[in-house]
């Protein structure tokens, strides 16, 4: 069974095509990676995903619906969390807060009630914030929890934003580029906890990513694409082994992507 | 010094109006990055609104049906006129709220006629002794209101999670939506907002003279508020207001004495004037952010 299915997906800017003919679909608990060189039409998936951009042509269907055309909050509502590839946290609101905000759709209270503060929006609002305090606990951020996030290390601060997408209870999460810019100590933190993510709560993931080392270690399948188009599909060590595969990355000579 | 704290109160009474309006404003700002201009049609609205209600259903329910209206008015020009803006520049839409504030005020003008008419508050013109001094009750009930109003607000965005949401889209509109927070709610809510705090501030302005057609300029004061205070900070609103409006009382009391070569009611211009010193100092007023842009 799967939760997401994208067909014949056709994206253009006017006259440049970021992404077509792209057709892939991510099974329950799967981890699925991206990969491709710079411009190949990563980033551009993700925002037809999250409802960004509105694709001129395929469809794409998340847990029953489409969702071509649908508003971006509406997406993320009906459960599609993401991260970005540059940090795009509250920087001057508190650990706490950005994941509070991913908790969003979970408090149903309106303004009045908001004002009012009577048992409803009182109870809300201590319910979440016990998930929230899970998400913590999950990613182990306890120390940072009353900090603005503009002040935390850059790894800690890509942990938070994970922890935003997380605290979402969301059934897909889109991770873009989640160790870009880390090194070797903060990518093994991070692939870790990718991994936990997958084995304690089984949310299927879309990962963007170039470090082929972690692709290759986490992934279940990959998609390679180039210039817009997928041009091969399969488990990270069929993708190493293709030659158009290795032809896009590393031109004619070579033999393989070795990790 | 009786003098001096009689002016203080009636300074911190009159500067709780610009606060309430000035509150409006920047919760507009920060939310959508436009200043309306149509508050001081919503406080004149709302204030002509409690003299027609208030011998219905007595001062104090009108006050709150009337802000209440204001709130809905004010949040169904934002989805009808502004709205299908978003997106055009900040400027035009700007623009857009002089023309709302227009339309607003000549109607509700029809409703005033020539008279002033009385809002029917209990205080009027009353004092009452205060630390030892006598003071008119309505300032007293203007700074408790306002006091009690601000802290509400500022509970609201630190606490609940619409205020969160709003400060969320504040700081940016396309991460706020990833994380399911319609941004569509968050304008629609600040105008809201501004909207009933313009009303409750129109009541305050009408209470003891009464309202007539000129009552919306004194929603102006609260641009040297914002301004003082900085666009994007509502404890900076608040103090702003007061300021202005204890700037405004003191000169008045005392600029005759002390300063006559200024000219006569030269309090009517301290506040521009203080506008103008802290801009030499701080350009993006005393809380407000300091903008960093490469060029």
């Amino acid at each position: 069974m799967s939760i997401l299915q994208v067909s014949d997906v056709r994206l253009a800017f006017d006259g440049v095509v970021a992404v077509d003919g792209v057709s892939f679909e991510v099974g329950e608990g799967e981890l699925f990676a991206v990969i491709g060189p710079n411009g190949a039409g990563k980033t551009s998936i993700f925002n037809v995903l999250s409802g960004v951009y509105r694709p001129q042509r395929g469809s794409v269907r998340f847990a029953g619906q489409d969702l071509v055309g649908m508003r971006p909050h509406r997406v993320a509502a009906a459960g599609m969390a993401r991260t970005f590839q540059n940090i795009e946290l509250f920087s001057h609101l508190t650990v706490v807060d950005n994941l509070m905000l991913g908790r969003h759709n979970h408090m149903r209270y309106g303004a009045l009630s908001a004002f009012l503060w009577l048992g409803r929006a009182r109870r809300e609002e201590l319910e979440n914030r016990a998930a929230v305090e899970r998400v913590i606990d999950f990613l182990e951020l306890e120390q940072w929890r009353r900090l603005p996030v503009g002040l935390l290390p850059y790894g800690v601060q890509k942990r938070v934003e994970l922890g935003r997408a997380l605290a979402m209870e969301p059934r897909l999460l889109l991770l873009d580029e989640p160790v870009a810019g880390m090194n070797v100590e903060e990518t093994e933190d991070m692939a870790r906890f990718i991994l936990d993510v997958r084995e304690e709560l089984s949310i299927p993931m879309i990962m963007v990513e170039h470090d082929m080392g972690l692709v290759m270690d986490l992934a279940d399948r990959v998609m390679v694409m180039d210039f817009g188009r997928p041009i091969r599909t399969g488990t990270p060590a069929e993708v190493q082994q293709d030659p158009d595969v290795i032809r896009a990355y590393l031109g004619e000579q070579h033999r393989s992507v070795a990790p | 010094m009786d003098e001096f704290l009689q002016s203080l109160v009636r300074g911190l009474g009159t500067g709780s109006i610009y606060s309430l309006l000035a509150l409006g404003f920047v919760i507009i700002y920060k939310s959508t990055q436009v200043i309306s201009f149509a508050q001081p049609a919503f406080m004149l609205a709302g204030a002509v609104l409690v003299s027609y209600l208030s011998p219905a259903v007595s001062f104090f329910g009108a006050v709150l049906v009337a802000a209440a209206l204001i709130a809905v008015l004010a949040l169904g020009v934002e989805r009808t006129v502004l709205r299908p803006m978003v997106g055009k520049p900040v400027f035009v839409v700007a623009i857009i709220t002089i023309g709302v504030d227009v339309v607003v005020r000549v109607v509700t003008n029809a409703f005033i006629g020539l008279d002033v008419r009385q809002v029917g508050d209990p205080w009027g013109l009353t004092t009452m002794s205060f630390l030892g001094v006598e003071v008119q009750q309505r300032y007293l009930v203007m700074i408790g209101t306002t006091a009690v109003v601000t802290v509400a607000l500022f509970a609201f965005f630190r606490y609940s999670r619409i205020g969160l949401a709003m400060r969320a889209v504040a700081h940016d509109q396309e991460v706020a939506l990833a994380q399911g927070i319609s941004v569509g709610s968050v304008f629609a809510l600040s105008w809201a907002l501004a909207g009933g705090l313009a009303a409750l501030a129109g009541v305050f302005v009408a209470t003891g003279a009464g309202v007539d057609q000129q009552l919306w300029i004194v929603a102006l004061k609260a641009l040297p508020a914002i301004i003082l205070g900085g666009l994007e900070s509502l404890g900076g609103a608040v103090a702003g207001g007061l300021a202005v409006g204890v700037v405004e009382s003191l000169f008045g009391t005392y600029q005759g004495d002390f300063a006559p070569w200024l000219g006569p009611n030269f309090g009517l211009v301290a506040p521009y004037a203080l506008m103008l010193l802290v801009l030499l100092v701080r350009p993006y007023g005393l809380f407000g952010k300091r903008e960093v842009e490469r060029l």
